[in-house]
C-alpha cells in the first residue's frame, strides 16, 4: 500500500482518528460527568484525579473536551461538507459558462453572500429558526458556499484554457461532463487544501457562535464555548483556555498534515518521485 | 585575443551533470551562433557566464571577459558586469517586461543601476537606446507602457535595456523564436546593424539552422552538455565533421517521403465563413464593438489531400479551425463535409463532428495529467454510436499507438512520462483512433526540436498514406508546411489573400504579402547557397 509511505497521511491520519475516537468514545464513557457541578473543586491545575484539570464551575477539562469533540467536529466537517457541496458545482458551472449570464448570476449572488459578514449571516438565520447547533451548521455552511465557488472557478477558468479541455469538446463531450471529468480532478488538490483550512475556520465560527450563544445551547459543551468561557481566566488559570485551544490546533494540524498526504497521493505525477 | 573565452566550463546542478568541458571564444564584432536543441545546455552555457545560475548549481572552468576572470568576480562586482559589460536578451517579450512601469522608466533603470548619472541623463540615454532599435521619439515616447505594444516592440524595447549601456558583449538566448517571421527578420537585421556599429561581440543562442546561418560568422553545436563541432560557420557547414551536424541540417531541411495519391473528391468546404467576437464595451453606455477575426473565408480540403494555412500570429488561423470543428458557432457563412451542409450558428451534429478530429501545438497542455494513455487516447470513442467493448477498446489502443510508433504498453503509462515528441505521438494517436477522415493540425510541429520535428513530419506522411487521411496543416512555419502540402491558403487578418499549389505559391507568391512571407523565412540551402556550400 502506497499510503503507507507516506508520514504525513499517516501522522494526520493518526491526530484525526484520535480526535474522533475520543468524541466516539464520548457517547459510551467519559472520566467525569459535564453536568455535575462542583464548585468545591473549581479552577484545579491538572492533577492525577483530573489529568487536564477542572474548569470554573469544576466539571473535568478533559470530559468536557471529549463531549465538545462531538459538536466542534461534527459543525465543522458538516459546514465545510456544505460548503464545497454546494460552492464547487457552482463554481464549475460559472467556470464553463464562463462569461455568460450564468456566470454572472453565480457570481454576483456570491458577492452578495460575502457582502454580508458572516455573523450577520448567521444571526440572521437563527432570528429565523432559533439557536442550535443545526442552524449553526446551516449558517457556517452558507458562509463557505462562495469561498468554495470563488476557488473552483478561479482554478477552473484556468484549466479551461489549456488544449486538452478543448481536446475533449472535439471528441463531443459537453461542458458538465468535461468539468467532472477534465476539471474537478485537477482542482481537487485544491479543495482539499482549502477544505482542511475552512475546517479550522468553521471551528473557530462554531466558537464565535457559540459565545454569542447562536450555537450548541448549555449545557452541551464545544470547543468553542469552552475557550470563550475561558476567556476571563486566563490570568488566573490558564490551563482552562491552554487545553480547547490545543484541542482546535491539533485537530487542524491532524486535518491538514492528512489533507497534504492526500493530495499528493492522488497525483500520478507526485507517486514516483515520494516512493 | 578574444573578448570572451570560456575554456573548459563544466557544470552540474544537484550532482546532474549539465555541461561538460565546453570552450568557446568570442571576439570583438563577431557573431557566435550557439545551436542546439532542447536539453543540449545552450541556455545553461549562457546563464553560466552571467552567473545567474540555479541553487545548486557547481561551475568549473575559466571565463574572461577581456582580461577579467569571471569566475573570480564576488556577486557585488559581477553585479557590475551584467548589464554594464554584458547585455542580456530573453526569448519571451511578453514576460521580460514589467507590465506597470514604462518603457522609459526600464531602459533608465539599467543606467542608474550601473551608473551614477542622474535620472535625466538616464532618461536621456534611453531615449537615444530607444532611437537606435527603431523606436522613434514620435511614435514612441518614454511614457509608453509595454501592453501598448507589440511582440516585436517589445522585443525592441528588451534589447535597448540590453544595449543601453553599450556592453562590450551581447548575449541573445532564442530572442525570435516567439515572433512572427517578419517580425524575426527586422529583429535579426537590427542586432546585426547593432553589432557593427558598437563593435562588440554577440552570442546568438537558437535551435534553428536557418535562422543563425546568415548571421553567425562561427558556430558552436551543441549536444547533451557538450560543444561536438565549433569553427566558422562555413567551415562546419562544408566539412560537418560531426554525425550530429550532418544529422541537425539534414532535419531542418527535411521533406518526408509522399507518395503520389489520387485526390478525390470535396471533403470539406467552407463558403464565406465569418467569425465575430463582442469585445468588451469601453464605456457603459456604448455598443459593443465587434472584431471579425474570420472574414469571408472560403476554402476546400479533397480527400486524401493536405492543404496547408499559413499567417502569421493573430490572422484568425485557429479561429478558424474552432469554426470548422463545430466547436464556436459561425455568424456567418456555411461550413460542408461531403456534402452535408452545417449553416452558420447551428450546432454541429455528432455524426459529422466524428470525421474531424486536431492535433494541437502543445505537447503539455493537450492532455489531462491525471488519466493513463490509454484513456486519454480513447476519449474520441465518446463520439460513436457504439462505444467498444474492453476488448476492442485495449486492442484499438495498442493499434493507435503502434501505429503512431509508440510500443502497446505505454497505454498504462501517465502523460508526465513522456518527452514532448512522444507527447505528439500521442495526441496524433488520439486524432486517429476514430478513424477521421479529416485531421486538423494547428501548429503541431512548432514546438517540437528539428529532429523530432522531422520524425513526426514521417509519420504524418506515412499515416497520411496507409488510412488516406486528410490534412488541414496550421501553421506560421512556411518550410514546414511547403515540405507536407499540396495546396496552401494564405491568410492575412481574417482573409485568405492567396492560394494555390504549394510549389507555386512559395515559387512565385502573386500577392504582396506571401512575397514578404516568403522574403523572410530563414532557409538554409538558400543562405547555404550564397556563401558557396553545396
Amino acid at each position: 500500500m502506497r499510503a503507507f509511505r507516506s508520514p504525513s497521511l499517516i501522522g494526520g491520519g493518526a491526530l484525526s482518528t484520535l480526535f474522533l475516537l475520543a468524541a466516539a468514545i464520548s457517547y459510551v464513557w467519559t472520566p467525569y460527568d459535564v453536568t455535575q457541578h462542583a464548585i468545591a473543586i473549581r479552577l484545579q491545575p491538572p492533577s492525577a484525579a483530573h489529568w487536564l484539570g477542572t474548569d470554573q464551575l469544576g466539571r473535568d477539562i478533559l470530559s468536557m473536551l471529549m463531549m465538545g469533540a462531538r459538536i466542534s467536529i461534527a459543525v465543522a466537517l458538516v459546514a465545510v461538507g456544505l460548503g464545497m457541496a454546494a460552492g464547487v458545482p457552482l463554481g464549475l458551472a460559472a467556470a464553463a459558462r464562463r462569461g455568460g449570464w450564468l456566470d454572472e448570476i453565480i457570481m454576483r449572488a456570491n458577492d452578495i453572500i460575502l457582502a454580508f459578514p458572516a455573523l450577520l449571516t448567521a444571526v440572521m438565520i437563527t432570528a429565523v429558526f432559533g439557536p442550535g447547533a443545526v442552524n449553526a451548521i446551516i449558517a457556517i455552511g452558507i458562509f463557505f458556499t462562495p469561498v468554495f465557488a470563488r476557488l473552483a472557478r478561479g482554478a477552473a477558468l484556468s484549466l479551461w484554457t489549456l488544449d486538452f479541455t478543448l481536446a475533449a469538446r472535439v471528441a463531443g463531450k459537453s461542458r458538465l461532463r468535461i468539468s467532472l471529468e477534465h476539471i474537478l480532478p485537477n482542482i481537487a488538490n485544491l479543495l482539499v487544501v482549502q477544505g482542511t483550512i475552512s475546517f479550522a475556520l468553521g471551528i473557530l465560527a462554531e466558537a464565535g457562535l457559540a459565545y454569542l450563544g447562536f450555537g450548541a445551547q448549555p449545557p452541551t459543551p464545544s470547543w468553542g464555548r469552552m475557550l470563550a468561557e475561558a476567556q476571563t481566566l486566563t490570568a488566573i488559570a490558564p490551563h482552562v483556555a491552554i487545553f480547547p485551544g490545543l484541542a482546535i490546533v491539533v485537530t487542524v494540524l491532524g486535518l491538514n498534515l492528512m489533507g497534504d498526504g492526500l493530495r499528493d497521493l492522488l497525483d500520478p505525477r507526485l507517486r514516483r518521485s515520494r516512493t | 585575443m578574444s573578448l570572451l573565452s570560456v575554456e573548459k566550463l563544466s557544470l552540474s546542478i544537484h550532482g546532474t551533470p549539465i555541461l561538460d568541458r565546453v570552450s568557446l571564444a568570442v571576439g570583438e564584432g563577431e557573431v557566435l551562433g550557439i545551436i542546439g536543441e532542447s536539453g543540449s545546455g545552450k541556455s545553461m552555457t549562457a546563464l553560466s557566464i552571467l552567473d545567474l545560475l540555479p541553487r545548486g548549481a557547481r561551475r568549473t572552468g575559466r571565463i574572461v571577459l577581456e582580461d577579467r576572470e569571471l569566475t573570480a568576480l564576488s556577486e557585488r562586482r559581477m553585479c557590475q558586469v551584467r548589464g554594464q559589460s554584458i547585455g542580456m536578451v530573453f526569448q519571451e517579450p511578453m514576460t521580460a517586461l514589467n507590465p506597470v512601469r514604462t518603457i522609459g522608466d526600464q531602459v533608465a533603470e539599467t543606467v542608474l543601476v550601473h551608473t551614477d548619472r542622474s535620472r535625466r541623463a538616464a532618461l536621456a540615454i534611453a531615449r537615444e537606446a530607444l532611437d537606435r532599435v527603431g523606436l522613434h521619439a514620435d511614435r514612441f515616447p518614454l511614457t509608453r507602457y509595454p501592453h501598448e505594444l507589440s511582440g516585436g516592440q517589445r522585443q525592441r524595447v528588451v534589447i535597448a535595456m540590453a544595449v543601453a549601456l553599450r556592453p562590450r558583449l551581447l548575449i541573445c538566448d532564442e530572442p525570435t523564436t516567439a515572433l512572427d517571421v517578419t517580425t524575426q527578420a527586422q529583429i535579426i537585421a537590427l542586432l546585426r546593424g547593432l553589432v557593427a556599429e558598437d563593435g562588440m561581440g554577440m552570442i546568438f543562442i537558437t535551435h534553428d539552422l536557418g535562422v543563425i546561418t546568415g548571421l553567425a560568422d562561427r558556430l558552436a553545436i551543441m549536444r547533451a552538455g557538450e560543444v561536438v563541432e565549433a569553427g566558422a560557420t562555413r567551415e562546419v557547414f562544408t566539412r560537418m565533421r560531426h554525425p550530429y551536424t550532418r544529422k541537425l541540417r539534414e532535419a531542418s531541411a527535411h521533406v518526408p517521403q509522399r507518395k503520389a495519391r489520387a485526390i478525390g473528391a470535396t471533403l470539406l468546404e467552407t463558403r464565406d465563413l465569418i467569425r465575430e467576437y463582442r469585445l468588451p464595451r469601453r464605456t457603459f453606455l456604448e455598443a459593443p464593438q465587434v472584431f471579425r477575426a474570420v472574414d469571408r473565408v472560403s476554402l476546400t480540403v479533397r480527400k486524401g489531400e493536405n492543404v496547408g494555412l499559413v499567417g502569421e500570429s493573430g490572422c484568425g488561423k485557429s479561429t478558424l479551425s474552432r469554426a470548422v470543428l463545430g466547436l464556436e458557432a459561425a455568424q456567418g457563412g456555411t461550413i460542408a463535409l461531403e456534402g452535408a451542409r452545417i449553416e452558420a450558428g447551428h450546432a454541429m451534429p455528432r455524426a459529422l463532428r466524428r470525421r474531424m478530429q486536431i492535433v494541437f501545438q502543445d505537447p503539455y497542455g493537450s492532455f489531462n495529467p491525471r488519466h493513463r494513455v490509454a484513456r486519454l487516447v480513447t476519449e474520441p470513442f465518446h463520439l460513436l454510436e457504439e462505444r467498444p467493448d474492453r476488448r476492442e477498446r485495449a486492442q484499438r489502443v495498442a493499434e493507435a499507438l503502434t501505429a503512431v510508433g509508440l510500443h502497446e504498453s505505454d497505454a498504462e503509462k501517465y502523460i508526465h512520462e513522456f518527452s514532448g515528441g512522444q507527447r505528439q505521438r500521442i495526441a496524433i494517436a488520439r486524432a486517429l483512433i476514430t478513424r477521421p477522415e479529416l485531421i486538423i493540425l494547428d501548429e503541431a510541429v512548432s514546438a517540437l526540436d528539428v529532429s523530432i520535428r522531422a520524425q513526426i513530419l514521417d509519420l504524418l506522411a506515412d499515416l497520411s498514406d496507409r488510412f488516406g487521411v486528410s490534412y488541414l496543416f496550421i501553421s506560421h512555419d512556411l518550410g514546414v508546411v511547403r515540405a507536407i502540402t499540396d495546396r496552401v491558403y494564405v491568410m492575412k487578418s481574417g482573409r485568405i489573400v492567396e492560394e494555390g499549389e504549394t510549389e507555386a505559391v512559395f515559387d512565385h507568391p502573386r500577392h504582396d504579402y506571401t512575397r514578404e512571407l516568403v522574403a523572410a523565412t530563414p532557409r538554409l540551402d538558400r543562405v547555404l547557397a550564397e556563401m558557396g556550400v553545396g
